[in-house]
Order: C-alpha cells, then structure tokens, then sequence
C-alpha cells in the first residue's frame, strides 16, 4: 500500500523548508503543490480552514497543519528512519522546549529587522544577535543541537538560514562576526543533502523580502 | 527506587494548573512549590532561566519547562491514564487544537477581558470565531479526549473556571449557552470532574486578582497619550 502524501507549501516559507527537510531526512517521496497566497486555493481553503495557512501535509487524503506538529507527525509515523526526536523523555523535553522557543521568537525577530530601519532596527538587530548567542550557548561543541545527530532543533532552525543574508543586507551588520559558531553548524547542515535541497536559494529569499519590504512600503 | 517529582507554581497560574490536573490523573506523587511571581526564588530562575516562568516540573532533579513540553513528558514517562492518543494522526489533531486553544482562544479571550472599547468589540468577535471552530470539534464527545479528560481538556481547562470569572467581572457574556452548546457543556462536565473540582484555586480570591489586573490596565490605558 503506497502512501499519498501531498505537501501544500510556498518556496520561500521558512516553515514549509522545515517540512520539506524532514520528508527528505526520511527519504520520502511526496507531491510539492505550490500556494499563491495571494489567491489561496481551494484545496488550502478545504485543508487548513482554520488557520488557512501552508504549510500543510496531506498523507493519504487527512491534513495536518503547522510545521512544528507535521515534523513530529512525520517523525512518528515514520519512526524507522533517521529519528528526529531522541529517545529518552527528558531529552525529548529539552528538544521541544528549544523548537518551541525558537518558534515563539525567531521569525518575528528577523521580520522586524527587514520591516525597520534607523534606531529601531538596530534595537532588532541586538535582539536578533543575542537569541542567536543564546542558542550558539545551547549549541556548545556538538555538532548538531541533536548532539551527534542532526535532530528536531536542528529541522526547526535551519531554514532561518536561507533568510540570513536577506537580514544582513536589509540590516546591513554580519551574522557571523557575532555568532561563528551558529553560522558554521548551518554550513555543516548544508552538507546534508535533505537540507541543500530543501532550502530556497539565499538570492531568491533575498528577492522575496525586497518584495515584500516594497509591500509594506518600507523602501 | 525513589522518584522525586516537584512542581514549580503559583496559586493561580492556569498554566501551572495544567500540571496539577495531569499529575492528579494520573495519580503521581508530587510537591508542590509555590512561587511568588513579584519575588522569584533563586531556584526558580535557575531551573528556568530562559522564561523566569511557572509552571517548572523538576524530576529527579531535572527540570523541564513549558506546559505543553511538561505535559507531553509527563505522559512518556508515567505512561498510565495516558493525556495523549496513541494514534499518530490523532496526536497531531490534539497538538494542532492546544496549540489553537493558546495561540488563538486565550489570547483572544484575555483581549475580551482586559480591553476597552472597539479593541473590546473586535477581541469578543475574534474570541467568538474561534471558539465556534472548537465547537464544532466537540462533535459529540463528552470530552475533546473522547470518554475521558485527556491533553486538549487539561490545555484547555481554564476556559472551564476563568471564563465565568472574566464574565462576572467585566458584565459580558463571553461563552453563549445558546451559540456554543456542547463548548457550555462540555465546560461544566469539566469543571465538576472530581480531579478539576478539587484542584482549582479559590474563586473568590480569582475574582479579587483579575479585578485588580483589570484595574490596572484601565489605569495605564487612560494615562497613556494616544
């Protein structure tokens, strides 16, 4: 019995990225439906009416909405491979509580900084900066925030990544004169096949956020 | 083998109060620590530093941090009575709908209560979408976990005493019997369930609290220039 799976997403989404990593950590093949969402589909519409929102997975015809719960989905269902979640309890609480933070802040902090500009963009820069240094703390000498394994942490953060150079240009400072440590671990994922094919050209998100920058007027 | 449980919270703390319920469930040996969130206790900032929050969960010395962190270890580690389906897809629904409860009921909820005027009018109309979606996720259950309380009930347990709360003080109705039938239901078969009765913090001293909070944000709006 083949599985269906159908991934409702947007190219430049840093959630659907996290999505797209996971199904490729698992070896999955899947259908890719790109959403205008300026114009949502039906089929969005019908999947995800509450928060009609991408990205969504269908797998054989059922939904599941926002990408920290489908990566855990599809870690669950798909448990025999490359595990995302550790084992032990406690170690999962800890990858959870840090995917959870990393929601709560990190997309709001970049956004500001491509929304801002003068004196308030730098106080989002020096936001932005010191999250990054916090999680280079919880990062230490591992490789991954998995430890020896690229992990739930690592899915849930490094699609930031592709939207790095779009801060720095907006934002006109250096990510890694402050955070070295945090630049290298992306560069050690982009090694990894399911990550470099997963993620959206930094140009291309670049371009993206200009367009978006001229949306809300800031240029 | 001895198994030290400690529960980091305040009196009325309805996040804290999530780990109560589940911990009673399941019928698991706890202390309790009261925090006084105006005077944080050294031990509190550091087993949460990054948050500086209640609820905590320190088990064997270990702690975790975050609601619905502390409740998904809960349920992994005391596997009896469990919160959580057993089903994959259906634990992606109860995660995706708690998630929905704090992200979009609670805050909407809490702007309802402690606005004024058109923000007021706009928060009861946004509280009253979302609640109409999980109306509709009731669909005949007696309890979002089927037949028994389980993790969307716990997430969303403080609809079940704070709302009449909230009602009381600001004179608005915000959960309709006769718009949310099964939601006003499902609330009062919440909060007479033996385990939730017995441990919600007292009305009255609720009613003396979010009266002053409201006090105070009617306070600040009025001496702010806008």
């Amino acid at each position: 019995m083949a599985d269906e799976i159908i991934l409702l997403d947007f190219l430049p989404s840093i959630f659907g990225m996290r999505v797209r990593v996971a199904l490729a950590e698992k070896g999955l093949m899947y259908e890719y439906r790109e959403q205008d969402l300026w114009n949502k589909s039906p089929l969005l519409l019908e999947m995800n009416p509450v928060h009609k929102k991408i990205p969504v997975l269908i797998h054989n015809g059922k939904p599941i909405c926002e990408s920290t719960i489908i990566v855990q989905y599809i870690d669950e269902v798909w448990k025999d491979k490359s595990p995302l979640l550790p084992a032990d309890p406690y170690e999962r609480a800890q990858a959870r509580f840090w995917a959870d933070y990393i929601d709560k802040k990190l997309y709001d902090l970049g956004k500001k900084i491509t929304l801002t500009k003068g004196e308030e963009q730098d106080t989002r820069k020096r936001e932005f900066l010191d999250f990054l240094k916090l999680l280079e703390g919880e990062l230490g000498d591992k490789p991954f925030f998995g430890g020896e394994n690229f992990g739930f942490v690592d899915v849930s953060l490094v699609a930031f990544s592709s939207r790095f150079y779009a801060y720095e240009s907006f934002g006109n400072f250096s990510i890694e004169a402050e955070c070295p440590k945090l630049i290298a671990w992306t560069k050690r994922c982009m090694e990894r096949e399911s990550v470099s094919s997963s993620l959206l050209d930094p140009q291309k998100v670049h371009d993206f956020v200009a367009g978006m920058r001229r949306r809300y007027g800031v240029e | 083998m001895g198994e030290e449980v400690k529960l980091f919270r305040s009196w009325s703390s309805p996040f804290a109060l999530r780990i109560v319920w589940a911990l009673e469930i399941k019928g698991i040996e706890y202390e309790a620590v009261f925090e006084d969130l105006s005077n944080k206790s050294p031990l509190l900032l550091q087993y949460n530093p990054v948050h500086k929050k209640v609820p905590i969960l320190v088990h064997n010395g270990r702690p975790i941090a975050e609601s619905f962190v502390i409740l998904e270890y809960i349920d992994e580690t005391w596997k009896q009575v469990p919160l959580l389906p057993e089903d994959p897809y259906e634990r992606a629904m109860a995660r995706f709908w708690a998630k929905f409860c704090d992200d979009k009921v609670l805050t909407s909820i809490w702007s309802a209560f402690i606005k004024q005027g058109k923000e007021q009018e706009e928060a009861l109309v946004a509280a009253a979408e979302n609640l109409k979606f999980l109306e509709k996720e009731m669909k005949g259950k007696k309890f979002f976990g089927g037949e028994r309380i389980g993790y969307v009930d716990i997430v969303l347990g403080w609809l079940a005493n704070l709302v009449s709360i909230f009602e009381e003080i600001v004179g608005l109705k915000i959960v309709d019997e006769r718009k949310f039938p099964l939601l006003y239901s499902w609330m009062q078969d919440f909060a007479e369930a033996p385990i939730i009765r017995d441990n919600c913090p007292p009305r009255d001293k609720m009613i003396v609290k979010f009266k002053a909070l409201l006090d105070a944000a009617i306070a600040s709006s009025s001496s702010s220039s806008k």
